[in-house]
């Protein structure tokens, strides 16, 4: 079928702003968005610049925006983004973060965030000569924050990071953090709350939803914010002591 | 031309999946280490490996190391190393153990210790029957030890180049001394001075049409050592996976047949009882290729047509949609997005893609690079993963193989390049060496002599003449047809340009030095399939289909000198079982 591809260009070399152009293709029904994509870089502009590698959304490098949603180009299938033959579909890079080239922005920030939670196993102590033990429901409950592959598209998506507080961390971080506070192997909770537990920590998050709307893994992110929250405020709760910032 | 800017470190990472990752916390405890990734480290392929990590920790049933390593060498149709294969597999228990304490969410049994399940060719007392030693993390195996490791990367600060492709590396003589590469957010040209330095760039799938392979999976490291004139080995073993979602190759993984999975042509009929009746749909993964195939040519696939676009179907509906999704999400999800099937209610339309390199940069058990037909090495020079040649996985692969390859030899490695670099005096790096890596890019940006091909053209007859001639099923005649046309290819490269002119993020330039590296690494592919005449492991050949251990059980050598390749060979050790057929 044919489509047209209305890309969002920046090509700072050429031109200080950004601007549209469309690209009319023909593509398979059936086929990825992505392939689209790659078709016209390589056959039609070179200069179209974006990231791509495994082309079955499990690497998490062509999340963008289309048609209004952030989404995997490679998730995408040509026939779910038109609506029929020669319809339009809109492609722009992922919002709050610089763009650096067309569909490619700058992650420094986005990596930023993910890396202020400390996202890795905090011991309490030496390990034991076999695996720890972890019951199949300890398991469970961290399943499926351990499926997020940093893609940025709640990042992008979230209306607080937009528009409301462009330093609150992020969804991605929280369900990050998530994934350790609630692994019961770790034993950095309070570690953490350095970093969770203050006003550009998870506090500023109003449940808009779009993180949980976006989300190529189906992880229902704002249901590991929400529980984050709960998690923070019970314990200081049980402590007696006061939140640290709304 | 610009001054490159230049760094200087004890030991350089070339490559951020699980071999390099794993390296660089080793090698970083002791020496400062960087490691440099063409694309982020958590975009790196390891990420897409489903199934699982084997170890024989006998955790659900009795296993030993021992038995792991026979069936990982009577996997490699005898050609893989045999005390190396026992390093694997001894080693391999202790790598599981590590990665969950460093926090890998294995999927558990009842009683909380990590659970495994069958996985093909992985046997109990020698190939007595299926014996579970997989140890998975739902059909995301890869993708949590990808972000376990890089999470233990963050954790003990290890230095990242994010978005850098080598270029070259710099050699004087048997001296490594560091590597150059491009700064893809700006196009500028870096030098990395270090005494060591390791290449883990992964696979080389991208050679081939149908394939399971990110598009980054393009053999940088092994096409740059080649083009260095080191000999490159047991390249013809390319590994077809079995069941790639049809048309698009997506890996549908073998775990699948694990959990009671079945591989059905168009009768419905259950067709590798026929092939292989002990083992059924768990047998190797050439073996079950090679059947499909035949179904398929013998006109019994779902269309009955024997085409390209024909296929046969993997029957996972018994499974049980409560299995599925515990266990087996990730490919559920794949079916549904790609193919709007339910798995639990359609059998699953496969074909067999291209998957593993068996083959590439040949070490030693530590990773050194090996100079010569011999055990000589480089000093200074490492490789490890997909992109190594142990060799453990000799003429096949079995699956979970993988990921315990790349922790047990990125650990190897990553030690040894600590201890080494710790020692070392630095190499010298010469100027021209230096700017030559500068022309590398900068040729490209200069008009040629005459219009240049469309690098399109050349990466599609590229991928269709290997997935065609050097693909399941070879010929004499093919292969022979199939080197002259990658040499035609290679002289056409010559004149490819650039016609995207910024230096940031210039995907064009990229593409290009990718598909030079694809084209060279596919005539030594050729090249050493056509040198081969037995069949082996992955290597089939019509004109001669029968293993020859009395002429051909050794490794091949590989070496590029401009258009030809020089075939050399080198022994395998065999020292523990005797080779016998293999049969399952």
């Amino acid at each position: 079928m044919k489509i047209v591809l209305k890309i969002l260009r920046f090509q700072p070399d050429k031109a200080a702003e950004p601007y549209f152009e469309k690209f009319e293709v023909e593509a398979d029904p059936g086929s990825r968005l992505l392939d689209a994509l790659v078709h016209i870089q390589r056959r039609i502009d070179p200069t179209l610049a974006l990231r791509k590698s495994c082309g079955h959304g499990v690497c998490g490098s062509d999340a963008m925006v289309i048609n209004g949603k952030e989404r995997l180009a490679c998730k995408t299938l040509v026939k779910d983004a038109a609506g029929g033959e020669g319809a339009e579909v809109t492609i722009e890079p992922l919002r709050s973060l610089p763009v650096l080239r067309d569909l490619i922005v700058k992650q420094d920030r986005f990596f930023e965030t993910y890396r202020s939670v400390k996202p890795f196993l905090i011991e309490g102590d030496e390990p034991p000569e076999r695996e720890r033990l972890q019951s199949p429901d300890e398991h469970r409950k961290i399943d499926e924050a351990t499926d997020c592959i940093l893609c940025a598209a709640c990042y992008s998506a979230c209306p607080v990071v937009q528009t409301v507080n462009p330093e609150f961390i992020g969804p991605a971080a929280v369900v990050q953090a998530f994934r350790f506070q609630e692994d019961s192997r770790d034993r950095g909770f309070e570690e953490r709350l350095a970093v969770l537990d203050r006003p550009n920590g998870v506090w500023p998050c109003e449940n808009r939803f779009e993180c949980t709307r976006v989300c190529p893994r189906g992880i229902k992110v704002t249901k590991h914010i929400n529980l984050t929250k709960k998690h923070i405020t019970e314990f200081r709760g049980g402590r007696g002591e006061k939140k640290a910032g709304t | 031309m610009t001054e490159p800017k230049r760094h200087r470190f004890d030991a350089v990472i070339v490559g951020a999946g699980g071999a390099g990752l794993y390296a660089a916390l080793r090698a970083g405890l002791k020496v400062r280490t960087a490691v440099l990734s063409k694309v982020h480290p958590l975009r790196s392929h390891t990420g897409a490996a489903q199934g699982g990590i084997g170890a024989a920790l006998g955790n659900v049933e009795e296993d030993k190391p021992e038995w792991h390593a026979f069936d990982t060498v009577k996997g490699g149709d005898y050609l893989s190393d045999q005390k190396a294969s026992l390093l694997l597999a001894d080693e391999a228990v202790r790598a599981v153990i590590d990665l969950e304490h460093r926090g890998l969410p294995f999927n558990r049994t009842p009683d909380g210790r990590i659970d495994q399940r069958r996985f093909g060719g992985h046997t109990r007392n020698f190939g007595e029957a299926a014996v579970r030693r997989s140890c998975y993390a739902g059909d995301r195996t890869g993708h949590m030890i990808l972000q376990t490791l890089y999470q233990q990367c963050i954790k003990n600060d290890v230095t990242f180049f994010d978005e850098f492709y080598a270029l070259d590396v710099i050699l004087d003589g048997r001296e490594c001394a560091g590597v150059t590469a491009v700064d893809l957010a700006t196009g500028d040209t870096h030098l990395f001075e270090a005494r060591a330095v390791l290449l883990a760039t992964g696979g080389f799938g991208r050679m081939f049409r149908t394939t399971s392979n990110a598009h980054a999976n393009t053999g940088d490291g092994p096409a740059i050592l080649a083009r260095r004139g080191v000999a490159l080995e047991d390249m013809e073993f390319f590994q077809f996976h079995p069941t790639g979602l049809r048309g698009l190759g997506i890996l549908i993984s073998e775990a699948v047949r694990g959990e009671g999975g079945v591989l059905r042509n168009r009768g419905g009929e259950r067709f590798m009882e026929k092939y292989t009746p002990k083992l059924l749909d768990l047998a190797p993964r050439d073996i079950v290729s090679r059947a499909i195939v035949t179904e398929l040519r013998e006109g019994r696939g779902v269309r009955g047509d024997g085409t390209g676009d024909d296929y046969v179907v993997l029957d996972a509906t018994t499974i049980g949609r409560e299995t599925l999704e515990a266990k087996l999400p990730d490919i559920t999800g794949f079916c549904r997005t790609y193919l709007g099937i339910d798995p639990s209610e359609t059998p699953i339309p496969v074909q067999p893609t291209a998957h593993y390199a068996m083959g590439g940069i040949p070490t030693d058990e530590f990773g050194r690079v090996l100079a010569g037909d011999g055990a000589d090495h480089f000093n200074g020079l490492y490789a490890a993963g997909e992109c190594a040649c142990v060799s453990v996985h000799g003429a096949n692969r079995l699956g979970t193989n993988s990921l315990v390859d790349l922790v047990v030899f990125g650990r190897r490695a990553g030690d040894h390049v600590a201890d080494y670099a710790a020692g070392a005096g630095a190499a010298a790096v010469r100027e021209d060496e230096v700017k030559a890596a500068v022309e590398i890019v900068e040729r490209l940006r200069r008009p040629g002599g005459r219009p240049g091909p469309e690098p399109e053209a050349l990466r599609g007859r590229l991928e269709r003449v290997m997935m065609e001639k050097v693909g399941i099923y070879r010929s004499g005649a093919a292969m022979a047809e199939a080197v002259e046309e990658l040499k035609g290819l290679r002289r056409d490269y010559q004149n490819i340009r650039v016609g995207d002119r910024a230096r940031a993020f210039n995907l064009q330039t990229l593409d290009i030095l990718e598909l030079g590296n694809l084209l060279d690494l596919a005539l030594i592919t050729a090249a050493s399939a056509l040198n081969r005449r037995e069949s082996r492991g992955a290597h089939s050949r019509e004109d001669f289909p029968g293993r020859d251990d009395v002429n051909w059980l050794k490794h091949t050598m590989a070496r590029l000198e401009g258009e030809r390749v020089s075939i050399g060979e080198k022994p395998v050790d065999i020292s523990i079982w005797k080779p016998v057929e293999r049969k399952y």
